[in-house]
Parts: structure tokens; sequence; C-alpha cells
């Protein structure tokens, strides 16, 4: 049960401090995050209150929109304590139930297919359950009482936002870019970082270093590059299209050079190549750990150096990679100052688009709109971590933290 | 591995950071000394009116943009040196404040670059020490509790981490903006009269608490990996020596450690420099602006759809000039560290 030796053990007082400091720790870390998805559940009166009460039980909302009753609370913690167990227990078992699927796709599949149950399960399912058990127990007497509303709960933000205000929209190009990201950056990275740890040579030191220094530029600096660019890209690439040596290849892809001013391709490539530094340091020590008689023992039987890559290494180097590969999505779906500049309404994703919300900040409704975007944004990063936070720390623990 | 090999594995990453990392470098830097302008022209206008017996004619000077024939302004650029370096320093303002008569710091602080590269300095170095110490506090909690909680524990502890900094800004600005509940519970406890978005003090107080609470998970999350790969014969070694707790942590963890502190803190450097994010979660350009918010503001079109994209490169420079000076002393050790052992 206890793992640590005897003479290891710390004392008493000394656990209980630890155990309260770690209390006050997890209180002052999710509060905030738990105290938005609270008001974004509100309506504007209950959750702008001073008092927390109003804010946790939303007398006006119940008044005005309704409410959920205990059966619904119950039935929703319920929910929440089958998709937590789900997500650190059910899935990992799944996972190595499976394991003819590379990780690579195994993993980010589970992830998606879980957040579509989750969402269908606590939306959806749980809803009709709770009401139907609620018209039963409206019949007895007594224990009607529980199938009464008591909290005021409303859904209407969230509807205005995704619904009205099309966030959707923005989902789809926030999932697009992420996407593009972690493919294209795990994809370049691995082969990168596994060159820079089986190689001595000079030219790899060079590049590490290089690396780093440019894993420091701030991303400001790099935008101010980007800008003018992106805006007259049709000029500047023009001769490529026009020169006959080159124009024949760009012609196939269009008549004429791209305006790279919105394209969220233009911007898969720009934050694949602002993460690489970080990308390939952390998987070269990865790939550092991973013992290099494993591709000198392909390499002996015949391979070449990317048939060793690919058939000896890629089996093992998951964990390394599925860590790694968060860090670039945690960057690109977190992303402001660069979407924010190269973007266009259009192809705008989350987290720019927020300020929409913000800088319209008139109506009691517009900051509530702005907080259940917030929390929209906030939901898949949840459910991510909870699928992967093993992963994080057996991955972190396996090399990258070598310094 | 061959330098062939080498050369090919690494080509495509080497490529994407040469072509979107050297390349915009090096054309900041040129974009810093020249400036484009919208060619504008001098048109005598004659406006008549009918009048009694003649017509009363003025005729006024107009500027105006020249236009191509597709319709596109005809733009101009001209080499001006140093001028956008001088514009964004406010050398003159600089040199007016402390000649005679001048009112010195305090009109320096009323300069952006000036202000800005006050607060980023000053946000650095107040927050790498707290994030160090807490996500360590944290870490070694953390292994000191049963493996069961221990789940639960990190996936807390990570939320702060992992949620986007804007958002993450927001929802601490949502707690405090207006009536927000701690503000009700400082109004009720310490002062009736307190606003925090009122001051500039009170904002940088919050951005700092926001950034220490946002990074503190991520140097828990890499010294809680570091504690699992701690040599456990040592430990026990160390205490059958007669060590005490606390010369443990300091002989034998904290070496173990030193590697991954170096790390935190040099990523945690580059990162609380770009402070960026906060700026625009607290609404704070009123009071305290960051030298990324700076460019990313001459970046941003105004309402005549200009971007000053020379004063923006001219201010990228001298923020790139600034990390490259803090980092260098870190970026020694990482050398001697790394260099190969031939």
């Amino acid at each position: 049960m206890n793992d640590v030796p005897q003479a290891l053990r710390a004392s008493v007082a000394l656990r209980i401090a630890a155990g309260l400091f770690l209390a006050v720790w997890c209180v002052v870390a999710a509060f905030p995050l738990v105290w938005t998805a609270a008001m974004s559940f509100r309506a504007p009166v209950d959750a702008l209150s001073a008092n927390p009460l109003t804010v946790l039980l939303a007398p006006a909302t119940l008044r005005l929109v309704g409410g959920v009753s205990v059966l619904d609370l119950v039935f929703g913690l319920v929910g929440i304590w089958l998709g937590w167990r789900g997500a650190t227990r059910g899935l990992p078992a799944l996972a190595a139930r499976v394991p003819a699927v590379p990780g690579v796709v195994l993993w980010p599949g589970l992830a998606i297919g879980f957040s579509f149950a989750a969402g269908f399960g606590l939306f959806v399912l749980l809803p009709v359950l709770s009401d139907l058990v609620g018209q039963g127990l409206r019949m007895l007497p007594l224990l009607g009482l529980l199938a009464e509303p008591v909290i005021g709960f409303t859904g209407e933000h969230y509807r205005a936002v995704w619904i009205k205000q099309e966030f959707y929209r923005n989902f789809l190009n926030s999932m697009l870019v992420t996407v593009g990201v972690v493919t294209i950056s795990l994809s370049v990275g691995t082969l990168a970082g596994y060159a820079l740890a089986r190689s001595q040579s000079r030219i790899a030191f060079w590049l590490l270093v290089a690396a780093l220094v440019f894993r420091a530029m701030p991303h400001s600096v790099l935008t101010s590059g980007y800008v003018p660019f992106f805006l007259s890209s049709r000029e500047i690439l023009a001769p490529l299209w026009e020169w006959a040596a080159t124009g024949w290849f760009f012609q196939l892809f269009s008549d004429r050079p791209p305006l790279l001013y919105g394209q969220p391709a233009a911007i898969i490539i720009v934050l694949v190549s602002i993460n690489q530094p970080f990308t390939i340091w952390m998987l070269r020590s990865f790939f550092q750990n991973i013992p290099q008689e494993l591709d000198e023992a392909a390499r002996v039987d015949g391979c070449s150096h990317f048939e060793a890559f690919w058939r000896a290494i890629m089996p093992v180097m998951w964990p390394g990679v599925i860590t790694t590969g968060l860090f670039s999505f945690l960057l690109a779906y977190n992303d402001y100052l660069v979407t924010a500049l190269l973007l266009d309404a259009q192809s705008m994703t989350m987290v720019p688009a927020i300020t929409q919300f913000l800088n319209r900040d008139i109506r009691l409704s517009d900051q509530m709109e702005a907080i259940a975007a917030a929390v929209s944004i906030t939901a898949p990063l949840f459910v991510l971590v909870l699928v992967f936070q093993r992963q994080i720390v057996a991955g972190l623990t396996q090399g990258a933290v070598k310094g | 591995m061959r330098l062939k090999t080498l050369l090919m594995f690494t080509a495509p990453s080497a490529v994407l950071m040469l072509v979107f990392i050297f390349v915009p470098l090096i054309s900041v830097a040129v974009q810093s000394l020249f400036s484009t302008t919208l060619v504008r022209e001098q048109v005598k206008v004659e406006t008549c009116t009918p009048g009694f017996l003649a017509q009363v004619c003025t005729t006024a000077e107009r500027s105006q943009v020249v236009l191509r024939a597709d319709g596109k302004p005809v733009t101009r650029t001209v080499f001006t040196g140093l001028d956008s370096y001088r514009s964004v320093l406010e050398v003159e303002k600089l040199a007016a404040a402390f000649a005679s008569g001048g009112q010195g710091w305090t009109a320096v602080a009323g300069l952006d670059f000036w202000r800005a590269l006050r607060f980023t300095l000053t946000f650095t170095f107040i927050t790498l020490p707290l994030v160090v110490g807490l996500g360590m506090l944290i870490a070694l909690a953390v292994n000191n509790m049963l493996r069961s909680v221990r789940g639960p524990l990190v996936f807390i502890s990570l939320l702060p981490f992992i949620v986007t900094p804007v958002i993450g800004a927001l929802s601490i600005r949502w707690l405090f903006v207006g009536d927000g509940i701690l503000t009700a519970l400082l109004r009720a406890t310490i002062d009736p009269s307190i606003s925090m978005f009122a001051q500039g003090w009170t904002i940088e107080l919050l951005m700092l608490v926001y950034r220490v609470w946002h990074v503190a998970p991520f140097a828990f999350i890499v010294f809680y990996a570091g504690l699992q790969t701690v040599d456990q014969d040592t430990l026990e070694s160390a205490v059958i020596d007669g060590a005490s707790r606390f010369e443990r942590l300091r002989f034998v963890v904290i070496p173990h450690l030193m590697p991954l502190i170096v790390f935190v803190a040099l990523i945690h450097m580059m990162d609380a420099y770009r402070v960026f994010e906060e700026v625009v979660g607290f609404a704070a350009e009123a009071h305290v602006i960051s030298l990324q918010w700076l460019t990313f503001n001459f970046l941003t079109p105004d309402f005549t759809g200009n971007r000053s994209i020379s004063r923006a490169s001219a201010s990228s420079m001298l923020t790139m000039v600034g990390i490259v000076l803090l980092l260098i002393p870190l970026l020694v050790r990482v050398w001697r560290d790394h260099k190969p052992r031939s």
C-alpha cells in the first residue's frame, strides 16, 4: 500500500502540512475555471452578482428560465464520475487491447470518439433519463420533491454563441489548424530529432544551438516579418509563376500566386516552424533514451537508416511522440498573437475570435456570451488532459526532462 | 551516422526554420531601416458656385493618394536609417525628460517603449523564482502523497497550465472585475473602496499572480517527473549517514534536479519575456503594456487601415536584442553541457 521505506517516511506534522498545502493549491488551481463554468450556466443577473451564493444557486435564473432538480444533479454527478473513470481507466485498457494500430492513429481516434460519446451521454442521454425518472417520481408523495427544480440553470448563452454567433465556424478553423500543426510538426520533428540524437557531428550541435536561440524569439518579432510578406504575397511571388522554369510547376496548383493572408494552410506552416525548435529538442532527448543497439541491429540486418527508423524505432517511440504532440497541440490551439494578425474574419480560430465578444461588451448578455465562449474553448483541453495525463508524466519521465 | 544521412533527416526541419524564422528575422532587420509610405500629391481643386452676375470660385489645395492604373495606391519606400528606432525609443522626449527642468523618471514612465521595457523586465524577474519555487513545492508535496491520490492531484494541478492563456487571464479577470466575487470579498475584509482595475499596480499584481498560477504547473510536472528518477539507494545511504530530511533535499534531490531547474528557468525566461496575453486578457493597455504588445499594436491596422511596419520592425529588433542579452548566461551553460566531446 505504501511504497516508501519506513526510514524515508515523513513525520505526521510534515504530512499534514503537505496535505494542507496541496488542498489550498488545488482550490487555487481549479477555482477560476470552475467558477467561470458555473457562471456560464446562469442568467446575467445571477452570474454577475457579488454574492457567491447567488451565483451558485441562481434564484433569478430559476424564476425566469428554469433549473435542475436534485435528481438531475445526482444523474449529472454519476455521469461525470463515469466519464472520469472511462478516461483514466477504460481508455488505457481499451488501447492496450488493440496493439496492432499505431499509437499515433489510435490515441487521437480514441480521444475524439470518447469526447463525442461523453458529450452525447452528458447532454442528451442523461437529461432524457433524468426526465423519465422524474416523471415517475412525481407521482409519489414526498419523493416527487426530488424532481422539482431547485437550482437555476440555462444553456441559452451557449446556444447564442454557437448558433447565433456561428462559433462553430471558428471551432472548425481551430480544428483544421491544430490537426495540421500537430501532424506536420511531428512528422518533420521526429525525423530531425532522431538524426540529432544519433549524430555526434558538429553540424548537429550547431543546429541545436540555433534552434535554442530561435526558440527564444518572441512571436511578435517573427510576425512583423510575416505581415508585409503575407499582405503582398501576390506581387512578391509573381516571378515564380511567370518564370518558365518554375512557372509550370506552380501553375499546377493555382493560376496566380495566392494571397497568404487569411490562409489556414499558411498559418499551419508558420506555427509548425515556430514550434520546430522545441519539438526537435524534446524529441531528441526521447530518442537518446532509446537504446542505440535497437537501430544498429536493424542496420546489421541490412536496413537503410530510414528503414531502421521505420521498423525498429517507430514502434517504441510513441510515449515521447504523444507528449511532444500534446505540447504542439497546446501551442497551435492556444495561439492568439499570430492568428489574430495573419487570419481574417473568415478563417479566424476560436481564441482570437473571443475578443469580438469582449469588444462589444455593452450589454450584459455580451459578457455572458464571452464567458460561454471561454468555457467552450477550455472544454476540449480539459478532455485532452483527462485522457493523456498518464502519457504526459510517463513521457516526461522517460526522457524529455534530462535537460 | 554519416553526414549525408544527418542532412537528409534534418533537412525538412532545418528548411522550415530557415525560411520561417531566420529569413523573417533578416527581413525585419531590413524593414526597420526603410519606411514605406503612400505617395500623395497636391491637387488644386477649383470649386465654383453660381452667384449673382458671376460665379464665385474658390481654389483649394488638397493632398490625395496617387492611384495606379489598376486602382491600387502607389507606394514609395525610402531609406530612413535609424529614424524608426528613434521614433520607437522617443529619443527627443527622453532627452527632454533629463534636461534641466525635465521630470526625469516620471516622464520616462509615460513613454510607451520604456514603460513596456520596465514592465517586461520586472515581470520576468519577479515570476522566475516564484514559478520555480512553487513548482518545486507542489512536486515535493505530491510525491509524498499516496499513489492512489496522485492521479487526480496531477490532473487538477495541470489545469492552469493547459488552459489557453487569454482564457486563463479572462477567468481571473472575471473574478475581480466590477463587483466580481473576489473584489467583493476584498472590499468586505480589507478596504471598502478597492477596485482592482482602476490603477496600474493592482493590474500588474493580478498579472503576476496569473502568470505564476499558469506556469507553476509546468515546473511542477517537470520536477515531478524528475523526482521519479531520484536514486533511492543514495537517499537511503544518506539516511544511514544521518542526513535530516532537509539535508537530503539540499544535497541529494536538488543536485539531481539541477539540469531540470536550469531547463525550466530557461523556458520560463523565454516565455515570460514575451508576456502578451495578460495585457489582452486583463484589458490592461491603458495602464500596463509589454514589449510584445507594443509590436502587436504597431502591426494592428489603425482606423485608416495602415500598419506601421517599420516601427513594428524597430521595436521587434529591440525586443530581440533584449532577450538575447538576458539569455546569454543560460545559453553559455547549455553550451558547456552539450558541446560535442570531440
